[in-house]
């Protein structure tokens, strides 16, 4: 296990070295954000990064449904991470409000404002203090349309969160708790991966009829930058994108991860003449297992990796039903690289979290299986 | 005699020499014990409050002042290591409120407990760490006082249960310990404190619930610093008589800035509770200098006025200063040597935090659980596996 982990470090030179006192090393981001192009079909375009995109869709929102409101803590003047600047003064106090600190009290709030129709929008401080909620988002959003037969429903009601790691977050402000709620039924989980899925994802998270939990990566907040439409436009959801086609080996992940895989995806290419398909999930739940498959049925190799502990996370899920679906076409055991099974760390997250490295060593071994 | 040139040998050996000066008054000059006015707190549910008329002696105000200083000191050198990057994450100061964990100390035993949010570093040092252990945990060393695996947030001794990081999820945990010490019989406390924000949490008012039903010994205490996180008091509660929210339990408001008031108001409560009253509240109205974490400059949302007025009529430890200087109990020159020790201590401390090497990787995943023998924990691979051990 030592020599394993020392394997790891050496692999990975400059970025992990754990040496009493290399503090200057544990800035480097385990990932580097790729933009996509720039799409046409929209409209005109604008640059943003993660945290103005978000913005420019809640804009839309509010500007179209007059019903929309966006309420959280410390949302009013613009949010800790700036995703709500400008939207008060834009559209009144009484369509953008702070919430006392309460987030059990703010989605119990936010499933009321649902049901009784207007559109709400709220927004929890991190996705870490999702917790108190989640109680209500479990048995109460989850539930609604079907304990009453379809009478009711909280279908208006979209929660929005900063998610996963951030470089110094530590145990309380760098997890990803999207496998606590794929186990619920009636939920939506959806997570972006750049500013333009973002925008087009929260657009039908607030537009789809049903409670979604949609989870920003807050490391891409400000360093995701692309060429984003103004006008408001829909991504589908519960459809993966293939991000690049590949024979050899499928790579599934989400968020900031999806960065992580493109490069492993070259490395793959350049070192080892591995070509990599990698699809982005996008929607958690209900997750697009046809597109997963075919891919699958056509590589035979499989790797999933999310930040997110490995027992348990939504990464076994993905593996099981895979299995099931395509256990012939598989040349190698379904490969998981995800988080250590502990708290998220405080000094030891460049060692905990699923960098490139390992990503590559597991490729290795799937293609010698 | 003897007693006081023993006294001044001692504080010679403090200033390394020069301090012949201040040997020129013997300490039969200083007054040992002097009696202070302080602040009537405001009462809830209480036909009578804590006293107005205390009695300070030397000693103890001595003590004060060094502890708080020690605290002052040591969050400013962790604002300077936060600005030079040795400190990452989060990280809470707790400077302009030092009178509030000082008070507090003052009026219970170690053996008391305590437990709190996230702004702990004064806490933890009145509970018994040390500013060494407390600046290695700020930094992530192994001479940390949570061994570098909680940093800013999660510090803990013996009897302080740190230290958490979810806002308003320690008071439960407070009125668990006071449960505790009522079933173990052994007539101590709990003091539980929180924020102004997290006064508006749920679980709090089901902690006043049970702790006033089954009439634990707690001590709740919200520190009401006016602002939480960037929201102001009243933008945020309905009601911010935050010592009346216990609505069936009693409450006292009490001037926090003063350590006097802080000390003479927690003993009225120990008293309380320990006399099988049940629970009681305190609201300690203090300020904090610093923003709510180094992330945050502390000016949009209040002005640089208003922290240099309470900072220039309500500080903590220039109050205490004018007290025992106005009443002859203690000199300048005493007290100046107090600053250099304390600076002096921080410096080694922070020397400390900086040079103490990183905790081993296989701490990773040691102490997830209680576990004989160790078992494995699975990692990034199918084939990675470390040992976790407790």
């Amino acid at each position: 296990m030592a020599a394993a982990a020392r394997l790891f470090l050496r692999g990975a030179n400059s970025k992990l070295s754990i040496a009493p006192g290399s503090l200057g090393t544990t800035h480097a981001a385990h990932f580097t954000f790729q933009p996509d192009p720039v799409p046409s079909q929209y409209g005109p375009t604008q640059k943003m990064n993660l945290f103005q995109s978000i913005t420019s869709a809640l804009d839309n929102t509010l500007a179209s449904d007059p019903t929309a409101v966006i309420f959280g803590e410390d949302v009013a003047f613009g949010g800790v991470f700036r995703c709500t600047v400008g939207l008060r003064d834009k559209y009144g106090k009484d369509r953008v409000f702070n919430t006392p600190l309460c987030e059990q009290g703010i989605v119990g709030f936010g499933i009321g404002v649902a049901v009784a129709g207007a559109t709400a929008i709220a927004e929890i401080q991190f996705a870490d203090y999702i917790f108190p909620a989640f109680d209500q988002i479990v048995n109460e959003a989850a539930k609604y349309r079907y304990r009453s037969g379809n009478m009711f429903d909280c279908g208006n009601l979209t929660i929005r969160a900063p998610w996963g790691c951030v470089g110094h977050g530590s145990l309380y402000h760098s997890q990803s708790p999207e496998a606590f709620f794929a186990h619920c039924p009636g939920l939506k989980v959806v997570i972006p991966r750049s500013p333009i899925q973002a925008k087009g994802l929260l657009l039908s998270c607030i537009a789809d009829k049903n409670p979604c939990i949609f989870f920003e990566p807050k490391i891409l907040y400000r360093a995701a930058v692309e060429q984003v439409p103004e006008d408001p436009y829909t991504i589908p959801l519960s459809q993966a994108e293939v991000l690049q086609e590949g024979s050899d080996v499928t790579l599934v992940a989400w968020g900031t991860q999806i960065h992580v895989l493109k490069e492993v995806a070259s490395m793959a290419q350049e070192k080892l003449g591995v070509s990599c398909e990698v699809i982005d999930l996008q929607t958690i739940l209900p997750w697009d297992i046809e597109t997963v498959c075919k891919s699958v049925v056509k590589t035979g190799r499989l790797l999933i990796s999310h930040e997110a502990p490995v027992t348990g996370g939504f990464a076994s899920e993905i593996s099981s039903t895979v299995q099931e679906e395509c256990f012939l076409n598989l040349e190698a055991p379904i490969s998981r690289v995800c988080g250590y099974d502990t708290p998220f760390p405080h000094i030891f997250e460049p060692f905990y979290i699923p960098d490139k490295w390992k990503c590559f060593e597991a490729i290795k071994k799937m293609i010698n299986y | 005699m003897l007693a006081s040139i023993a006294s001044v040998f001692r504080v010679t050996a403090w200033k390394n020499g020069a301090a012949l000066i201040m040997s020129a008054r013997t300490f039969t000059d200083f007054t040992t014990r002097a009696t202070f006015e302080i602040k009537k707190c405001d009462l809830f549910l209480l036909d009578e409050g804590p006293a107005t008329q205390v009695v300070l002696t030397r000693d103890e105000g001595l003590q004060y002042y060094r502890t708080m200083q020690v605290m002052r000191r040591m969050e400013l050198k962790a604002d300077q290591l936060y600005k030079q990057k040795m400190i990452r994450g989060f990280c809470h100061l707790y400077d302009g409120q030092e009178a509030c964990a000082v008070g507090l100390e003052a009026s219970i035993n170690l053996s008391d407990h305590l437990i709190t949010a996230y702004r702990v570093h004064g806490y933890t040092y009145t509970r018994g760490g040390t500013v060494k252990e407390i600046m290695a945990e700020l930094t992530g060393r192994r001479g940390g006082i949570a061994k570098g695996k909680g940093g800013s947030m999660h510090m803990y001794c013996k009897t302080f249960y740190g230290g958490n990081g979810i806002i308003g999820a320690q008071v439960p945990l407070g009125a668990g310990v006071a449960l505790a010490c009522n079933y173990l019989g052994n007539n101590e406390l709990c003091v539980c404190l929180y924020g102004d924000g997290a006064a508006n949490q749920g679980q709090i008012f089901e902690t006043y619930n049970m702790a006033a039903l089954w009439k634990l010994p707690v001590i709740f205490v919200c520190e009401n610093n006016r602002y939480a996180m960037g929201t102001s008091v009243e933008r945020a509660a309905a009601s911010t008589d935050y010592y009346k929210r216990g609505e069936f339990i009693p409450g006292l408001r009490v001037d926090g800035m003063d350590v006097l008031c802080v000390r003479e108001a927690t003993r009225f409560a120990a008293d309380h509770c320990r006399s099988g009253k049940g629970p009681i509240l305190m609201e300690l109205q203090t300020y904090r200098y610093h923003g709510h974490s180094m992330s945050d400059p502390g000016l949009s949302y209040r002005t640089r006025e208003e922290i240099w007025e309470v900072r220039s009529k309500s500080d903590p430890i220039a109050m205490l200063k004018d007290h025992m200087l106005s009443h002859n109990m203690a000199s300048v020159e005493e007290l100046k040597g107090i600053d250099v020790e304390v600076r002096k201590e921080i410096e080694d401390a922070a020397q400390f935090a900086t040079t103490d090497p990183e905790p081993p990787l296989e701490e990773l995943c040691n102490h997830i659980f209680y576990n004989e023998p160790p078992f494995e924990v699975r990692g990034t691979n199918l084939w990675t596996k470390l040992k976790s051990l407790s």
